[in-house]
């Protein structure tokens, strides 16, 4: 069987996208520019700035000359390959075998499946269709081969469908451009007068392999089937997922364990197979009446320890309600990471077991409590109590500096400072009294102050004068001066911590 | 004369057999940890302060829960000392972080636990207390009855987990199956050699109930080391003469 092979071209590839993105930028004249050797250079421009004169390749600032209401918008790198990466995954429905043509095409190997559309016309329209609806505008063609199918797509004009054997016709009249050759060589072509590919078709090999190099040979043997070329198709990354259809409706908690059992022993042999490790996983039932029920569970390191992540989940199963029973299972592995060997020697305790030890234990305590009750903490740089911790990242993170110890600080803090009433000595002696909750502590003992700063960069307000006090019953508590007495100023008084 | 004796190392020898059977192991010389905790210490069984085991902590009030928090605090600077790690189980966590390391404890080597649902917690402490991987766990709860307290000393027979279970202003002071029961008042500090202001953080230390041991009670004080050499005893507890048990 013959080979077909059909090519597709974004038009406007990256425009369209725009507008995709943003309806309102339709009938705008817009480009999309990049920084080209310290100017803009235009890389993609709309329907509508072309029209106006704007080309691709263009400064900004002449494009700006000739349209001045033109919206610039950003080039990111790599976007077309993206794109286009995208758009193949979504081409495998057409034919299993679907390449990436950088920078504005793809190419099917199409061979043995138009049949499924009824005929090449059909699918070819089908193609399009779809693709037109996305909001892409797309000229597709097919051919015998890679080479002729390109050059339909971007330089014919009769027809889209070139039959069989008809690659040659086809190619005669299409200007050389169509054969993806380097400027060079078009150039001399165009300096000798050969503006159609039939122009030079049928001379000598060994003329034109002297004048214009091996290269030209090549692509006119691959475009008129005299020479394989070869398409690297796109591979879409299989989903970490399992499935489990049930014979008859599972309805007991011991069948559903048995099922996750199962569904984790296939995933996470695939998974210790590729060095990974989930760190949030999905276990779907579906119900026999079509609703579906899920229970979700997530790691604090990538695990692929069936015993563990069994744990985790049937913490959980509990929750679904099986009613008439499930006849269908999924297991899915949203999130997957790199089991990493390095990460087992955070705090040099016993063994690296001890550590998957700790890091299990905490997944169960999440999964059981929510996800924010493990915290743990790291010395921040800055004085304001509030502000001296900050939580740690990860359970791997060390602190970047010791922890402070210059100044005595209250083994319990209270979340918000509470107002007291004092009896204090002006200007900046502690209390002689205070009461707080009611009861009034007279100060027998006190140490201070320790003026703590407002940083001004992160908040405006007053410094607080901190002084440790002890009063009659040998209680010890942290409590500070908000700004200092004036003249009319009378600053309040809080307690903040307690020491032991 | 000679059957007497027999019968008195008889009795040492059940009394042993029983200690072994309540949970208690005899520590070998290498792996014993000197709390410095002094006389307190003689107060056990075998005079070892038994870590692996489930000690309860009594407090009424805030003054006595931050005293109670931080004999807590010093504890673990010992426990913790040789590179473990902890977990400090709490429902409304008021505990400082930086402050535990004036108690010989590195905060990062804490994780917090804060247990939002109350139904949860005896779950995650017994859970935590099951861990072999940890040195110490915290845990700040209200009641615990006989049988959570016997579940949970079953936990750290197999972990050989140390458990400090802070009981805050608890409704009654119910029969449990731990090891010790303490309570920690706060006292007035004695600065030294006449020297203003706050001193050495002084506590009344209690051992109202241990098994197979003597209670007592004590006068203690705090005293910060050189935290820069973690070798040097951080605590020095000395008796006082305030003595009532």
């Amino acid at each position: 069987m013959s080979k077909r092979y059909a090519a597709i071209w974004f038009k406007h590839l990256l425009t369209d996208q725009r507008i995709v993105r943003r309806p309102e930028l339709k009938d705008k004249a817009f480009v999309i520019a990049a920084v080209q050797r310290g100017r803009m250079v235009i890389t993609a421009a709309s329907v509508t700035a072309q029209k106006r004169g704007v080309k691709t390749g263009m400064v900004l600032a002449d494009a700006r000359a000739i349209a001045p209401a033109l919206e610039v918008i950003d080039h990111k790198p790599d976007l077309e390959k993206k794109l286009l990466l995208v758009i193949a995954e979504w081409c495998i429905r057409y034919s299993p075998i679907v390449a990436l043509d950088l920078p504005d095409g793809l190419i099917l190997d199409i061979t043995g499946c138009v049949h499924l559309w009824g005929g090449e016309p059909a699918y070819l329209k089908d193609i399009n269709q779809r693709l037109a609806v996305q909001g892409y505008q797309v000229r597709s063609t097919i051919a015998d081969t890679v080479g002729c199918a390109w050059a339909n797509s971007r330089y014919g004009r009769i027809k889209a469908i070139i039959e069989p054997d008809g690659s040659k016709e086809a190619l005669s009249v299409m200007p050389p451009q169509a054969l993806r050759l380097d400027d060079s060589i078009l150039e001399r072509l165009e300096k000798l007068g050969f503006y159609q590919i039939g122009h030079f078709m049928d001379m000598p090999r060994t003329v034109l392999r002297r004048r214009f190099g091996q290269q030209l040979l090549i692509r006119l043997d691959q475009a008129l089937g005299f020479a394989a070329e070869q398409i690297e198709p796109v591979r879409p990354v299989e989903p970490y997922q399992e499935r489990l259809p049930c014979l008859e409706p599972i309805r007991t908690a011991k069948g559903i364990e048995i099922a996750l059992q199962n569904l984790l022993e296939a995933l996470c042999k695939r998974l210790v197979k590729e060095g990974l490790g989930i760190r949030k996983a999905v276990f779907k039932a579906y119900r026999m009446d079509g609703s579906p029920q899920q229970i979700e569970i997530g790691t604090h390191s990538a695990s692929s320890n069936i015993s563990h992540l069994f744990k985790l989940f049937q913490l959980k199963i509990v929750r679904l309600r099986p009613d008439l029973g499930f006849e269908l299972f999924i297991l899915e592995a949203p999130v997957v990471e790199q089991i990493s060997q390095d990460a087992m020697m955070l705090w040099n305790i016993s063994g690296s077991n001890d550590q998957a030890e700790i890091a299990e234990l905490l997944d169960r305590l999440i999964s059981r409590g929510g996800p924010d009750i493990v915290n743990r903490y790291l010395p921040a740089q800055h004085y304001w109590p509030e502000r001296s911790i900050k939580l740690a990242g990860s359970l791997v993170e060390k602190p970047e500096f010791g922890w402070p110890v210059a100044h005595p600080r209250p083994i319990s803090l209270l979340h918000v400072p509470q107002l007291i009433d004092v009896t204090a000595p002006v200007p900046d002696y502690p209390p002689m009294l205070f009461r707080y909750q009611g009861q009034v502590h007279n100060v027998i003992r006190a140490d201070g102050p320790e003026r703590i700063e407002q940083e001004w960069w992160i908040q405006q307000g007053l410094h607080r004068d901190y002084y440790i006090i002890e009063d009659q019953n040998g209680a010890r508590y942290w409590i500070f001066r908000l700004g200092h007495y004036g003249a009319h100023e009378h600053p309040k008084w809080f307690i903040h911590g307690f020491f032991s | 004369m000679m059957q007497s004796a027999n019968k008195m190392d008889m009795v040492s020898k059940l009394q042993k057999d029983i200690l072994g059977l309540q949970g208690f192991r005899t520590v070998t010389q290498s792996q014993h940890t000197d709390f410095g905790l002094g006389v307190i210490e003689r107060s056990f069984p075998n005079g070892v302060f038994p870590t692996g085991a489930v000690h309860e902590l009594v407090s009424h009030g805030r003054q006595d829960a931050a005293a109670t928090s931080g004999f807590i605090a010093a504890i673990l600077g010992k426990t913790i000392r040789q590179g473990g790690l902890g977990i400090w189980i709490s429902q409304k966590r008021t505990i400082f972080p930086p402050a535990l390391k004036f108690f010989g404890v590195d905060p990062d080597r804490i994780i917090f636990i804060d247990v939002k649902n109350e139904k949860d917690l005896m779950w995650i402490v017994e859970e935590c207390l099951k861990c072999k991987a940890l040195t110490a766990v915290v845990a700040e709860l209200k009641e615990i009855s006989l049988t959570e307290s016997r579940r949970l000393q079953l936990a750290v027979e197999q972990s050989r987990v140390t458990g400090l279970m802070h009981r805050m202003n608890p409704a009654t002071i119910n029969n449990t199956a731990c090891t010790a029961r303490w309570q920690v008042r706060s006292l007035a500090s004695e600065p030294q050699d006449g020297m203003p202001g706050v001193g050495f953080y002084q506590w009344h230390v209690q051992l109202l109930k241990v098994r197979n041991g003597h209670s007592g009670s004590w006068v203690v004080q705090y005293k910060p080391g050189q935290f820069n050499h973690m070798q040097k005893p951080a605590t020095r507890m000395d008796r006082q003469l305030l003595k009532t048990g």
